[in-house]
């Protein structure tokens, strides 16, 4: 009667991208699930001790090794011959996989588990207070990145997790967005029918950190997806077998719903620089609807 | 077992994070309603639920008022209201 897997009273902001992911993502999965979490906005707002948000089983043990933990759990149902019903989770934010968590994670790539990794990525350290991480695009103001007469924000671009996920050669690696959240359920579901270690990175805006009003985050998420600089693609055992095809947008309209590139818009030489990236990715990707349709075949 | 355990799931339902709202509420309209459900899909709270066919009612103890739901509605059904918390 009641299939509800997250229950609401969690602390997570309003318009939180965040909370909704980790529904959507639970829904898909149901109820034989087990989560594992690294530290994070995630595990901090959902199980605010003495009280859990989650209906299935949930393990958080430190920052960095929901992998390693994930890969324990996996092992030992596995012993218990009870591996076939249950999904194993481990979910983490963008600090916790593209920084801080990695190496647990590349191990649990390598070693082949059967585990679903999520990452989340808000693109920032969010629960600490908003410093910059692995994961913060290029110009981004963030507290650790501050913009200023100095400084035009975050001097690096984002780590490419997907690519080197894709690079451990595991059996399924997506990347999805919020914009789109029948996608997520879709690709969500479509890893769990694999066996083997899988990945999925979820863009989540973030209110708060990004600084727009709560009620525009499906709609940033979606114009991040159409301006090229967050593709969504599907690669399976190394190979892209699927992107969603955009006419892609100038980055401008992505860039002026968000506080954090403020400073930029006004200042076509920074603008330029994030429209490389993003022409880079629609190269790259082959994510052009009209032309190239040779790439998207590769 | 090592470290602090919660027993029950689902337990964060006592936090009634409603309180959190500051400025406006969902107002379901009922008028236009096709049934699409995305309004449930995308509730970061999972507090709008079918409560018969094609009615949705969200529950205000918990909605923080964030207006995703009222933007995401395809026949602008939901509203978001003023209200004043104060009385």
């Amino acid at each position: 009667m009641n299939n509800s897997v997250y229950s609401p009273g969690h602390t997570a902001c309003a318009g939180c991208g965040q909370s909704l992911a980790v529904r959507l993502v639970l829904e898909a999965t149901g109820k034989n699930t087990i989560v594992v979490n690294n530290t994070g906005c995630l595990e901090v707002f959902s199980t605010k001790y003495p009280e859990s948000a989650f209906e299935v089983p949930f393990i958080h043990s430190l920052f960095e090794n929901a992998a390693a933990v994930a890969s324990g759990v996996e092992a030992a149902l596995k012993y218990l011959g009870k591996k076939e019903q249950i999904n194993v989770i481990a979910q983490a934010g963008d600090g916790g996989t593209a920084d801080i968590g990695l190496q647990a994670l590349s191990g649990m790539m390598e070693r082949g588990h059967d585990v679903l990794y999520v990452c989340y990525d808000n693109e920032a350290y969010m629960n600490t207070g908003i410093q910059r991480s692995g994961l913060t695009p290029l110009l981004a103001h963030t507290t650790t990145s501050p913009k200023g007469s100095q400084s035009w924000g975050n001097l690096r671009p984002k780590k490419p997790m997907p690519e080197i996920a894709r690079a451990h050669g595991i059996p399924y690696v997506a990347v999805a967005s919020i914009g789109f959240p029948q996608d997520i359920q879709r690709k969500v579901k479509k890893a769990c029918s694999i066996k083997g270690p899988k990945y999925i990175q979820i863009h989540v805006p973030c209110p708060l950190g990004w600084q727009y009003s709560p009620q525009q985050t499906i709609e940033i998420g979606k114009l991040a997806v159409e301006t090229g600089l967050y593709p969504l693609i599907e690669y399976e055992y190394g190979k892209l077998t699927a992107v969603r095809k955009i006419s892609p947008k100038p980055v401008e309209e992505y860039l002026k719903t968000q506080g954090r590139f403020k400073h930029i818009l006004d200042k076509p030489e920074q603008i330029k620089q994030i429209q490389e990236i993003a022409d880079t990715n629609i190269a790259f990707y082959g994510l052009r609807i009209e032309e190239q349709p040779a790439a998207s075949a590769a | 077992m090592f470290g602090p355990l919660v027993s029950k799931p689902g337990s964060s339902r006592k936090n009634k994070t409603g309180s959190w709202r500051i400025e406006s509420k969902p107002n379901f309209l009922k008028k236009n309603c096709l049934g699409c459900k995305l309004c449930v899909l995308v509730c970061p709270e999972n507090c709008v639920k079918e409560t018969a066919k094609n009615v949705f009612e969200v529950d205000l103890s918990y909605c923080k008022g964030c207006g995703m739901c009222a933007m995401i509605c395809p026949k602008k059904e939901i509203e978001m209201v003023k209200e004043d918390k104060s009385k």
